[in-house]
């Protein structure tokens, strides 16, 4: 399973629910879920590497009635790894933090991480999140998410998936529109 | 150069309770940041008053983070930290902040100011309004005697231009 295929199945799940708001990391994740799923309910957070989790912790703890599904790599939560520590510590019941694990910043030149000996689902169950998975295969995708949907969060699935896949993804330009549409998509 | 005179306890205590009234009647209900010593009172006021929904944070980046998914949900934040901080969280300012242009009330401590002698601040002291400027983020200096009109300044060009606003705090000027 690689990159695309695990965010369009993320996307079956979520795609038709007005309850969730996702919060996806820098570089090829946000250029392919823009690709495959552009919704208002998206903040593509292009920039400001590793904070896709802060600014769900933010978001949590103001808006209780939406889950708040964070969508990184492996490199990306490792750049703001101390961002778990506190969503534990504030344990928002709404969020859901998925961890695309491939063992390597596959945005940049693939070069490897370290999650290939160092556990993140460990790390997220010592720092207090509610329900960890770690999952490999596209059924348990679906059916952990769809699980996880009904459990007291925060929630963290890591994801384990091959390095590779497409590179000529589009860039989300429209920085401003993403944010404004986004809040207005709450407001509903 | 200038001398540093430390204020009184009480003098700090009542322009803390003073900044922290402005803000809030200017908007502000939501804060986060990483302590620093000149803002001890005003830390303890914006995180405990009952109209304003704090979240610790346990480094400077993150607390832009944290901020910037408040103001998505409705808040409008204040991060406070030291400029030592500010240096670890230039990419979100630039990046998350002014990209997207999210209004943020940053109020940062300025150590390093001309007569201070703690020699790791020096360096920063001196590049604080340069790296603002090159940011073309506006700062501020807060003074005890205008503390009113510099946060009504500062707030209102921060909703005008809808950007990250700092005020700057000196130890024995503001605080």
């Amino acid at each position: 399973m690689n990159r695309e295929q695990a965010i369009k199945e993320i996307i079956e799940v979520v795609k038709n629910e007005p309850n969730i708001l996702i919060i996806s990391s820098t570089g090829l994740i946000s250029r392919q879920l823009f690709q495959l799923h552009d919704s208002p309910q998206n903040f593509y957070m292009v920039g400001s590497m590793g904070l896709a989790s802060s600014i769900a912790l933010g978001l949590a703890s103001v808006i209780k009635d939406k889950k708040i599904l964070i969508l990184e790599g492996d490199g990306s939560l490792l750049m703001n790894l101390n961002s778990i520590a506190s969503i534990g510590y504030y344990s928002p019941q709404n969020i859901i933090h998925i961890v695309l694990d491939n063992e390597s910043y596959d945005s940049s030149g693939g070069e490897p991480t370290i999650t290939k000996i160092i556990n993140l689902d460990k790390v997220a169950e010592a720092v207090g999140y509610k329900f960890v998975k770690k999952v490999s295969s596209l059924f348990e995708i679906h059916s952990t998410l769809d699980e996880a949907m009904s459990k007291e969060g925060p929630v963290f699935i890591l994801i384990k998936i091959e390095k590779g896949g497409e590179r000529n993804l589009p860039r989300i330009l429209n920085l401003e529109e993403v944010k404004s549409r986004f809040m207005e998509f709450i407001k509903r | 150069m200038q001398k540093n005179i430390n204020l009184t306890e009480k003098e700090r205590w009542s322009t803390a309770k003073k900044v922290v009234e402005l803000i809030k009647e200017l908007g502000i209900n939501f804060a986060t940041g990483v302590p620093c010593a000149v803002q001890k009172e005003l830390i303890a006021l914006l995180s405990t008053d009952n109209e304003i929904l704090h979240i610790s944070a346990t480094r400077e980046e993150e607390a832009i983070g944290i901020a910037a998914g408040a103001y998505l949900g409705g808040k409008l934040p204040v991060v406070y930290m030291q400029n030592s901080g500010l240096g670890n969280s230039i990419n979100a300012i630039s990046s998350l902040l002014v990209a997207y242009k999210i209004p943020v009330l940053l109020l940062v401590t300025w150590r390093g100011y001309p007569g201070e002698d703690a020699p790791q601040h020096l360096p920063m002291g001196k590049a604080t309004p340069k790296i603002l400027e090159s940011l073309e983020i506006s700062y501020y200096v807060l003074k005890r005697e205008n503390a009113e009109e510099t946060i009504q300044l500062a707030i209102r060009e921060m909703l005008n231009r809808s950007l990250p606003v700092a005020i700057l705090l000196i130890r024995g000027v503001s605080l």
